[in-house]
């Protein structure tokens, strides 16, 4: 049971943060490339989804799986865009997602005026804090399933 | 959340007072209305962009569905929870893309009395920038000012809201094309 890493992107596309605990292969190219090209697929799946969608829609794209991993997605009306790579034991990360919404980004950052906000943000207390938080979640373990 | 609640009463003078503090410093280091109302109205804007962000973290009101839902989340839920009061949403435009937020009482102007000399001062203005600033962050553009002010003879408080349009999402500034190769290669 485990967390592989975590990408934060504004509404303008922008990574502000990315943390990895746990990820065995990289992607092949640079950070830079690699969040656009996520950043990219999010919002192409969630145009697809919405206009595929045979029903009303309610929530959108929440997440997807492969063999491997799921991933789990979470997105404020303010368009903050929260990505959690975990491995297929975790159902959903909603809940996670919404609190690392709530209880940090919004505690340290937001509410932080030396903060700017839309762009990559250094701030140690949310590293940390939010390190505690993964590490402290009950499918987190140092080693993936 | 109880004892929070308690101090947001506790403290409602110190809020009222340290605003009252910063609209006679803005009217000091200004000397023009008009510049203060600019002023106060910029820095409701920075506050609502973050504010909005709070405010959907603490009462999880998910998007909503047309503007009259918006304007009974803020008249009913972000009013209520900032600043202690519910205004009444009424005046619909027949379009439904107008409408005033009726404010009995309003916590910023409790003790105020505007002298004559500040005739033009919009003294709440700082709630027409976060209005503004929050619903941008939102998707919505809206224009928002006060129709009527009990500082200046009215016997109530009036915010009218207009929106004009809703702000599209787009993909991040580069090539849109390269964006979509990169997508599907």
């Amino acid at each position: 049971m485990t967390v592989h890493n975590l990408y934060i992107f504004d509404r303008n596309g922008t990574c502000l943060y990315y943390n990895e605990w746990n990820r065995k292969k990289q992607a092949g190219i640079s950070k830079e490339e690699e969040f656009k090209l996520m950043y990219g697929m999010l919002f192409s799946i969630r145009s697809f989804v919405s206009k595929m969608s045979p029903l009303d829609m309610k929530d959108g794209f929440l997440s997807f799986q492969t063999s491997r991993y799921r991933l789990h997605y979470y997105e404020t009306p303010t368009g903050l865009k929260f990505v959690l790579n975990t491995d297929l034991s975790v159902g959903s990360a909603r809940d996670t997602l919404q609190h690392i919404y709530s209880n940090l980004y919004v505690e340290l950052l937001v509410k932080n005026p030396v903060c700017v906000l839309g762009q990559s943000l250094e701030s140690e207390l949310f590293s940390s804090r939010l390190d505690a938080f993964i590490r402290g979640l009950p499918y987190y373990s140092p080693r993936a399933a | 959340m109880l004892m929070f609640c308690c101090c947001l009463l506790q403290n409602s003078e110190l809020f009222t007072l340290t605003y009252g503090a910063l609209v006679t410093q803005l009217c000091k280091d200004y000397e023009n209305d008009e510049e203060v109302n600019k002023q106060l109205d910029k820095m409701g804007y920075n506050i609502g962009v973050r504010l909005i962000e709070d405010f959907l973290a603490r009462s999880s009101v998910g998007r909503c569905q047309d503007f009259r839902e918006t304007a009974d989340v803020i008249a009913k839920v972000a009013f209520k929870m900032y600043l202690g009061i519910t205004p009444s949403v009424t005046n619909w435009s027949p379009a439904g893309d107008e409408f005033s937020l009726i404010l009995e009482n309003n916590p910023l102007v409790d003790f105020v009395e505007l002298p004559d000399n500040h005739s033009t001062l919009i003294y709440s203005n700082l709630l027409c920038g976060v209005l503004r600033g929050a619903l941008e962050m939102v998707q919505m553009a809206v224009d928002v000012r006060f129709a009527q002010d009990t500082l200046r003879g009215d016997n109530v408080t009036e915010i009218r809201m207009k929106f004009i349009k809703r702000i599209e999402e787009n993909l991040p500034a580069g090539d849109d094309q390269e964006e979509r190769k990169m997508v599907f290669y």
